[in-house]
């Protein structure tokens, strides 16, 4: 196994509040030390909003701003600007928001901030759900998974918010795993080097909401993408799709297996699932050699 | 000053956008709603033109345009948006939210109806409306006015560290075109000194906004913001003072026309003023001692000073271009909680006139002043044209 390198500089401190065992806090140490402290943070409501903690403590050495959920966008192209204003057009402006304030209430002030190509790198935390009000379905949850609004099981897909963004031809997207440190340090590191829109989906599977065992986060992060839910892979502007990850090793069912959330589904149900698993995986895998 | 080559005509909403090019904000977010759009593209304008050095945003709503203003204040710079109505109403969320974040954001609203039905015309319920978001509320009647207030309010704003927001009404005053007199840079430069706040988000100091917080903070949060809302009565007499010092037009958070010994004062808000002042010269005249109460401070409201000026007067006869459904007019509410208490308080009539944009013409309130003028209040708002 390779050893986590990234810079650690100190910038996400202990004692913030994540639940113990949840790998947002471990991503985000990473993203906030690849990124450094010239950098400015927009977080909306979100576990990250917990995470970085209550006044009069905060988590992070960098100034954040705690803007309202359908609007961490917009706030960070304010701030990218008024920063552009005073001369100080290098700092980072990064969003760490949730799918909910990503992938529902707050997608329209994110395509607006990508069709404008403002300057900011916005990470997404996606934990599937709104997890921080206990557990209810977002458009990112996943087809079948249960929730506090889907008891039954999500009978619908979830949203492809890497081809939405792709259609706005910002200059980098990029999927990344807290299975996979060294890479998502990468992809910040080349992020924040590009300017314009910068979008960086990072699955977080979520101990509570999820019904993952304490000690299993990274794992189930590392089997969702080698089952290949959750592929990782780069798009740039919104044309060149290149994956990072080439290979799948594992049957969905080996990723279901850990998640209380699919406990419900019946062999049926898993083999259905796999085989849009395997649709989508090819669908990508055509779509990333074609535009090479 | 006279000087005539400072002349231009002017509609209401051009001589707002000449404000913010003299007050020089930094960052600007504006998007498009009639009838606020000229202020928007005459801003546009004067930015491509290398006439203002401005980040200028068009996000896709005014949430958006509100949330970018409030993040770029934040960080210490000076910051204008525009709206109206519909806009207004979305934005209300980030209302609250500047506010409690002290953030100096100066905003132009133009009044107009709150749909549905459907409508484009003047009436001030939209701003009223937004009384209780922590946001300093001025009205204008004029173009000139407009301009000279967009100005004050950036003093006003960074002076006492709240948003501000001026409203005028739509049409009467957004597109009327009159003779208006722009004050120069250097005038307008040494009116607004920079301000630097200790306060920021700023990577060489670290600090936060709007982290979560418990009971005791928030309590402590809305009574600081009150201490804050007192200072802005003697901030908006000082604006008014500095600026006629510098220019010669004189403002105040309440205008008194030919109110000396009047007893029937008309107290009203905005373009109405400007009727009312027609009505109060006719009623004189003819031997009535009528005079206008003009409201430009809504909020806080100067409850001091309306008290003084109602003092030993026996009749007021608000005049509200807005309904609050199930209560009246909101000027009308508002001037009675006042008045609340006072032992030579007038008899308060509260007239429904010119709701939804309908016009009100002189002769209508002369007649207004003369029915009720000896009459007892009624208990409910009454509806008048």
């Amino acid at each position: 196994m390779d050893l986590i390198d990234f810079r650690e500089e100190e910038l996400f401190r202990s004692g913030h509040l994540a639940c113990g065992g949840c790998v947002e806090a471990l991503s985000l140490r990473v993203i906030v030390n690849t990124v450094g402290e010239d950098a400015v943070a927009v977080v909306p409501p979100s576990c990250g909003a917990i995470i970085c903690g209550g006044y009069p403590n905060s988590a992070l050495k960098i100034p954040v701003f705690h803007t309202t959920l359908e609007a961490a966008a917009a706030s960070a192209s304010g701030i990218k600007r008024a920063l552009m204003a005073q001369g100080k057009p290098d700092t980072t402006v990064m969003c760490l928001a949730g799918d909910g304030g990503t992938y529902d209430i707050g997608l329209q002030a994110l395509s607006s901030v990508a069709e404008r190509n403002e300057d900011i790198l916005y990470i997404c935390f996606d934990n599937e759900g709104y997890m921080n009000t206990g557990g209810q379905k977002s458009s990112s949850t996943p087809l079948g998974a249960s929730t506090g609004s889907t008891p039954g099981g999500k009978k619908t897909r979830k949203k492809n918010m890497v081809e939405i963004l792709a259609a706005h031809r910002v200059p980098y997207i990029a999927t990344a795993s807290p299975g996979h440190l060294n890479d998502l340090a990468a992809k910040v590191e080349k992020a924040r080097n590009i300017r314009g829109t910068k979008v960086i989906i990072v699955l977080i599977p979520c101990l509570p909401g999820w019904g993952v065992a304490d000690n299993a986060a990274v794992k189930t992060a590392r089997l969702a993408v080698d089952c290949g839910v959750f592929p990782l892979y780069e798009v740039e502007n919104g044309e060149h799709y290149s994956m990072t990850q080439r290979t799948r090793t594992q049957p969905v069912g080996a990723y279901l297996a850990q998640q209380k959330r699919y406990r419900h589904m019946t062999e049926e149900d898993v083999e259905s699932l796999q085989a849009e698993v395997d649709r989508e995986w090819d669908r990508l895998q055509h779509i990333a050699s074609i535009s090479q | 000053m006279t000087d005539s080559a400072n002349r231009q005509l002017l509609s209401g909403n051009h001589a707002v956008a000449w404000g913010v090019k003299l007050a020089r904000p930094d960052v600007a977010a504006l998007y498009p709603i009639t009838p606020q759009t000229p202020i928007l593209e005459k801003i546009t304008e004067l930015q491509l033109q290398g006439e203002m050095d401005l980040q200028l945003l068009t996000p896709e709503s005014e949430h958006s345009a509100m949330s970018a203003c409030l993040s770029a204040s934040l960080t210490g710079v000076r910051v204008f948006t525009a709206t109206s109505s519909q806009g207004l109403l979305l934005m209300h969320e980030v209302l609250h939210y500047a506010a409690g974040a002290r953030a100096p954001i100066v905003m132009f609203n133009v009044n107009r109806t709150p749909a549905s039905p459907w409508g484009f015309w003047p009436d001030q319920l939209d701003s009223l409306s937004q009384r209780d978001t922590g946001w300093v509320q001025l009205y204008s009647e004029s173009p000139q006015e407009s301009l000279d207030t967009t100005v004050q309010a950036f003093r006003i704003a960074e002076s006492v560290g709240l948003p501000v927001m001026i409203s005028h009404d739509a049409f009467y005053v957004s597109h009327a075109v009159e003779p208006v007199e722009l004050p120069s840079q250097a005038l307008v430069d040494e009116y607004l000194p920079r301000v630097e706040r200790p306060l920021r988000l700023d990577v060489e100091l670290g600090q936060s906004f709007g982290a979560p917080i418990d009971q005791a903070t928030w309590n402590r949060s809305r009574r600081e913001l009150g201490v804050a809302m007192d200072k802005v009565f003697a901030a908006v007499v000082e604006a008014g003072a500095a600026w006629s010092a510098l220019c010669g037009r004189e403002y105040g958070p309440l205008e008194h026309y030919r109110s000396d010994d009047a007893q029937v004062l008309i107290v009203t808000m905005g373009s109405m003023s400007g009727t009312a002042r027609v009505a109060v010269d006719a009623l004189r005249e003819a031997g009535v001692a009528a005079g206008l109460l003009k409201v430009r401070l809504f909020r806080p409201l100067p409850v001091s000073a309306l008290r003084e000026a109602l003092a030993g007067v026996s009749c007021a006869l608000v005049l509200d271009r807005n309904y609050s459904p199930g209560m009246g007019g909101i000027l009308h509410q508002e001037l009675k909680a006042a008045l609340f208490g006072m032992p030579d308080a007038p008899r308060v009539h509260g007239l429904l006139a010119g709701v939804g944009g309908v016009n009100v013409p002189p002769e209508k309130i002369q007649q207004w002043v003369v029915d009720y003028r000896e009459a007892e209040p009624a208990t409910g708002p009454i509806w008048v044209e």
